[in-house]
C-alpha cells in the first residue's frame, strides 16, 4: 500500500501541476480538497480520469468522488480494493 | 417602455431545419431534432444524442456555389447559409446604400476542420489551406465575402453567450448612430473538440437531455448558425421595411465565481437579466416568456433557476428551454434562441420545454411543456456560458 | 460625448517593455522564425495555485491587467474586454492532441476549459471578483481595435467611467510551426518572426493624475483595395477633424510581406513625419497592433523609444498626434488615432 501511496502523490503533483509541492509536503491524512491541499472540483474530474485510466475504475458519479478523495489513506484503499489494472 | 432596435431579417440553419419556416413548423410540432450523429464521426457516436444539421458540407458549398479549393469550414458553411436567409428577407440588395457591418459569433471556429487535418498540416499540401481557416475570425470573413460587407466587421468568442453578445454589440452600434444597420448572430459546427470536451466535464447525456428536470442529467450538444439583421429607424421608415420584433433590452454581467460553474446564486445570470430589464425600461412582470438557457446539466438549471426567483419573485412568467429541440449549439445558442423568441412573438407562442416530466426539488419550478398560444408582447432570453460570460436579450413585439 | 483618457499601457512582449519604469531601454534582436515574449516573475502578480493551470497567454493577461489597474489605481473596473485572434492555443493544442493520441479516451478537462477565446477576460474578473461587462473579441489582427471600439462607445455613451482593456495571444507549439511552413511557401512571405505578448490599458472618462493620452479615435475596416487605403486613411482623419500635416508620427505594422504595400502607399503621405515600425522586433502575432498602442502612448507621454524601432525620424519635439495603422494579408485594416490630453 506505501508503494501505492507514494505513486498516487506523484501521479496527483503531475496531473494537476502542482509545482509547488513534493511528495514529501503531503501527509497522507491530509485534506486533498478544500483546506487542505485546495483541490476544486475541475482536479476531481482529472482524478476520476487518472482512476480510470491508471487502475480501471470507473466512476459515474462526479459527487460521489468527494468521498474517494478524502485524503490519500482514502484514496488509497479505495483504489486497492476496486482496482482491476 | 422604450422600443428597441428594428429586426428586419432573420436566418436559421439548425438540427430542426433549413429555415425560418423549417425551424417554425418542428417548434409549433414539439418535433426535436436531436440524434444519433450522421454526418460527425466520433467514438462517442452511439452514446450521444446530437442536434445535427441534415446538410452534408459538400451539399453546402455547392448551394453557395463555392470554387473546388475553397477553405470553408463547416462553421463557415453553416453561417454563410443562415446569414444570406436574413439579408434576403431583410431585402437588402444593395449592400453598400448603407453603412452596414457583420457581428459574428463563434467558438469551434475552424476546429472541424483542423481536428481532422492536423496530424496531416505538416506534410499533406492539400489540407494545408485550413491552417488559415482555423481561427475564429475566419468564418466571419468569409461571411463578409459572400453578403459583401467590407466595413466594420468582427467576432465575438465567450463561449455560450458568443451570439447573445454580437446581437447586444449590434443594437448598441446602431443605437449610437454607428451603423445604420448590421448583421448580427452565430455559427459553430460539431466537432470531436467539443463533444469530447464536454465529456470530459461529464455532464453531456446519452439520452435526449430534460432541462429543468429533477433527474436532467447533462446536455446535448447541437450545431447551428443563426442571423438577425438589425436596421436604424431612419433606414426602415426610408425603405418602408417590415420590422419582425424589436430588440428592447441587453444586459452583460459576468458571474465571477469559478470558470465553468455557475453560482448558486445564479449572480451573474441575475445581474444580465436585470440589466437588459433596465435597458428595456420594463418591470418583470412585463415578461411574458422567457426562452431560458436551460442546458439541462445540474448545475446551470438550478443556478438559472434560482436567478429566475430572484428576478421574478413569486410571478415567474411561462419559461421554456428549446434545447430539447436544437442541441446546445455553444457560441450560436444566443442567435438561434433569438429567433425562436421572435418566432414566439410572431406566433403568439410559447414552446415547449421537451423532456420535463418532475420539477426540481429545490425550485418546485414547472417549465411549459407543450406549445401553448398566448399573447406576447415581450420575450426574454438567456445565454450564459464558461468563464462566467452571463448576457440577457429581451425582445418586443412589433 | 465624454472623452477617452488612456491611464495606463502596460506591454509584456518580445522586448522588456514590462520593465519597471516601463522604458525599453535596449533593443534585443530576434533571429528565430518564432520568438517567446520576455515573461516575467509571474509568482509576483499570481498565485501558485492560480497559475497551475494557467498558460502563457492567461498568465500574460492576468499579469499585464494586474500592474495596469495598479499603475491606474483602480481597484474594479466597469468592464473588462479582451481581444485574442487564437485564443489560449496552448491549451487547444494540449487537448486536441491527447484527443487523437488517446483516441478519445481518457480526456481531462483542465484543457479544454483553459482553451477557450475568454479564458483570459473570465480569469481576470475572477481574480478580481466583477461581475462587470465582460466580453472577448477574436477576429484576427483587429481583436484588440474591436476591444477599443466597445469600450470606447461605453465611455462616450457614458455608460461606464473606467473599463480595462487588452489584447493577447500566446506562441503555442505546434500551430506556429504549420502558419510558418505555409508562409514560407508565400512568394514574399512574413519576414519578422511569429510572437506572443498582451497589451492591457485602463480607458477612462475622467482625466485623472497619470492619464497619458487620449484615444481620439479607432475603426476597423474588413476590406480596402490597395489603391483606396490612402484615400480612406485621410476620410478617417477629416472625420476626426486632423489634417495629415498635424499628424506627429506614424506607427506601422510593416512584417516584411507582400502586402507592405498598403504601408509604403501611407508613408508616401508623410514625407516629413516620424515614422516606425515594430513587428520587427516584437513579431507579428494577431494582437501586435496592440504594442503599437503602447508605444504611441509612449511617445505622446514624451518617453523615448530606441532608435532602432524609427524608419525616418525628425529632430525631437513634442508628439501631440499619432496615427497607428495596421491591417494583415489585405484585410482587418485598422485606424488609431492618439492625441496629447
Amino acid at each position: 500500500m506505501d508503494a501505492l501511496k507514494q505513486e498516487l502523490k506523484e501521479n496527483i503533483i503531475e496531473q494537476l501541476n502542482l509545482e509547488e509541492f513534493t511528495v514529501k509536503d503531503i501527509d497522507n491524512d491530509d485534506a486533498l480538497f478544500g483546506d487542505g491541499l485546495g483541490l476544486d472540483s475541475i482536479d476531481a474530474l482529472e482524478l476520476i480520469v487518472m482512476l480510470d485510466k491508471d487502475y480501471g475504475i470507473k466512476l459515474t458519479d462526479p459527487e460521489k468522488s468527494k468521498e474517494i478523495f478524502q485524503s490519500i489513506n482514502v484514496l488509497a484503499e479505495y483504489i486497492t480494493e476496486h482496482r482491476t489494472k | 417602455m422604450k422600443k428597441g432596435v428594428a429586426i428586419t431579417g432573420m436566418g436559421i440553419v439548425s438540427a430542426i431545419g433549413n429555415s425560418v419556416e423549417e425551424n417554425l413548423q418542428a417548434l409549433l410540432t414539439s418535433k426535436s431534432g436531436l440524434a444519433v450523429s450522421k454526418h460527425l464521426q466520433t467514438r462517442h457516436k452511439n452514446n450521444i444524442k446530437v442536434g445535427e444539421v441534415g446538410f452534408t458540407n459538400a451539399e453546402i458549398a455547392q448551394q453557395l456555389q463555392l470554387s473546388e479549393d475553397n477553405n470553408f469550414t463547416r462553421t463557415s458553411l453553416l453561417g454563410c447559409l443562415a446569414a444570406k436567409q436574413a439579408l434576403e428577407q431583410a431585402r437588402i440588395n444593395d449592400i453598400s446604400t448603407y453603412r452596414t457591418g457583420l457581428i459574428s459569433a463563434t467558438t469551434v471556429g475552424g476546429m472541424d476542420m483542423t481536428e481532422n487535418y492536423w496530424k496531416q498540416f505538416e506534410t499533406n499540401p492539400e489540407v494545408q489551406k485550413y491552417i488559415s481557416s482555423h481561427h475564429a475570425g475566419d468564418s466571419t470573413e468569409k461571411i463578409a465575402t459572400v453578403l459583401g460587407i467590407t466595413g466594420y466587421v468582427t467576432t465575438i468568442s465567450t463561449a455560450c453567450s458568443s451570439a447573445a453578445n454580437a446581437i447586444m454589440l449590434g443594437a448598441r452600434l446602431i443605437k449610437a448612430g454607428k451603423l445604420d444597420r448590421v448583421v448580427v448572430g452565430g455559427t459553430d459546427a460539431l466537432s470531436k473538440f467539443t463533444i469530447n470536451g464536454f465529456k470530459s466535464l461529464m455532464i453531456l447525456s446519452e439520452t435526449n437531455c430534460t432541462p429543468f428536470d429533477a433527474n436532467r442529467n447533462g446536455l446535448n450538444l447541437g450545431e447551428a448558425a443563426a442571423y438577425l439583421v438589425l436596421e436604424s429607424d431612419e433606414v426602415v421608415a426610408a425603405q418602408n421595411k417590415s420590422v419582425l420584433a424589436y430588440v428592447s433590452g441587453y444586459g452583460n454581467a459576468n458571474d465571477a465565481f469559478h470558470q465553468t460553474a455557475s453560482s448558486k446564486t445564479g449572480e451573474g445570470a441575475y445581474l444580465a437579466m436585470k440589466k437588459a430589464l433596465k435597458i428595456a425600461g420594463l418591470n418583470p412582470s412585463a415578461i411574458d416568456y422567457v426562452n431560458a438557457h436551460g442546458t439541462a446539466t445540474q448545475n446551470n438549471d438550478l443556478s438559472e433557476s434560482e436567478a429566475l426567483q430572484r428576478i421574478f419573485k413569486e410571478e415567474i412568467p411561462d419559461f421554456s428551454s428549446t434545447k430539447a429541440f436544437t442541441g446546445h449549439t455553444l457560441a450560436a445558442a444566443g442567435a438561434v434562441e433569438a429567433v425562436f423568441s421572435v418566432l414566439a412573438l410572431q406566433q403568439n407562442s410559447v414552446f415547449a420545454n421537451l423532456g420535463f416530466r418532475t420539477p426540481m426539488p429545490e425550485t418546485g419550478l414547472t417549465p411549459v411543456t407543450q406549445l401553448q398560444k398566448k399573447k406576447l408582447k415581450h420575450v426574454q432570453s438567456n445565454s450564459f456560458g464558461f468563464g462566467g460570460n452571463c448576457s440577457s436579450l429581451i425582445f418586443s413585439k412589433a | 460625448m465624454k472623452t477617452c483618457y488612456i491611464h495606463s499601457v502596460v506591454s509584456i512582449s518580445a522586448q522588456d517593455s514590462f520593465a519597471e519604469d516601463g522604458v525599453i531601454s535596449e533593443i534585443q534582436e530576434h533571429a528565430d522564425y518564432k520568438i517567446s515574449a520576455i515573461h516575467p516573475q509571474y509568482r509576483d502578480f499570481i498565485s501558485l495555485s492560480q497559475l497551475r493551470r494557467m498558460s502563457p497567454a492567461v498568465k500574460m493577461g492576468v499579469a499585464a491587467s494586474k500592474k495596469a489597474l495598479m499603475e491606474a489605481k483602480l481597484d474594479q473596473p466597469d468592464a473588462i474586454i479582451t481581444g485574442s485572434g487564437l485564443g489560449c492555443m496552448a491549451d487547444t493544442e494540449t487537448f486536441l492532441n491527447t484527443l487523437i493520441k488517446n483516441d478519445e479516451q481518457f480526456l481531462t478537462p483542465t484543457a479544454f476549459i483553459q482553451s477557450t477565446h475568454n479564458t483570459v477576460a473570465g480569469q481576470i474578473a475572477l481574480g478580481l471578483k466583477c461581475k462587470a461587462y465582460n466580453t472577448t473579441y477574436a477576429h484576427g489582427s483587429i481583436s484588440f481595435e474591436s476591444a477599443l471600439i466597445d469600450a470606447q462607445l461605453q465611455i462616450e455613451a457614458g455608460e461606464a467611467n473606467n473599463i480595462l482593456v487588452g489584447g493577447v495571444d500566446e506562441l503555442g507549439s505546434e500551430f506556429v510551426d504549420y502558419v510558418h511552413l505555409v508562409e514560407q511557401k508565400q512568394t514574399q512571405p512574413i519576414q519578422v518572426s511569429l510572437s506572443e505578448g498582451a497589451t492591457f490599458c485602463v480607458l477612462s472618462s475622467e482625466k485623472k493624475e497619470g492619464a497619458v493620452a487620449v484615444l481620439k479615435a479607432v475603426e476597423t475596416h474588413s476590406k480596402i483595395a490597395e489603391k483606396n487605403i490612402v484615400s480612406e486613411m485621410q476620410a478617417f482623419l477629416k472625420r476626426n477633424k486632423v489634417d495629415a500635416s498635424e499628424i506627429d508620427a506614424v506607427i506601422l505594422g510593416i512584417n516584411g510581406d507582400a502586402f507592405d504595400v498598403y504601408y509604403q502607399n501611407i508613408e508616401e503621405v508623410f514625407p516629413k513625419t516620424d515614422l516606425l515600425l515594430y513587428k520587427k522586433y516584437i513579431g507579428e502575432y494577431f494582437t501586435a497592433s496592440a504594442f503599437a498602442f503602447w508605444m504611441g502612448t509612449q511617445l505622446i507621454e514624451g518617453e523615448t523609444l530606441p532608435k532602432d524601432f524609427y524608419i525616418h525620424k525628425s529632430d525631437s519635439k513634442p508628439y501631440k498626434n499619432v496615427l497607428l495603422y495596421n491591417q494583415f494579408k489585405g484585410s482587418q485594416h485598422s485606424f488609431i488615432l492618439l492625441t496629447q490630453q
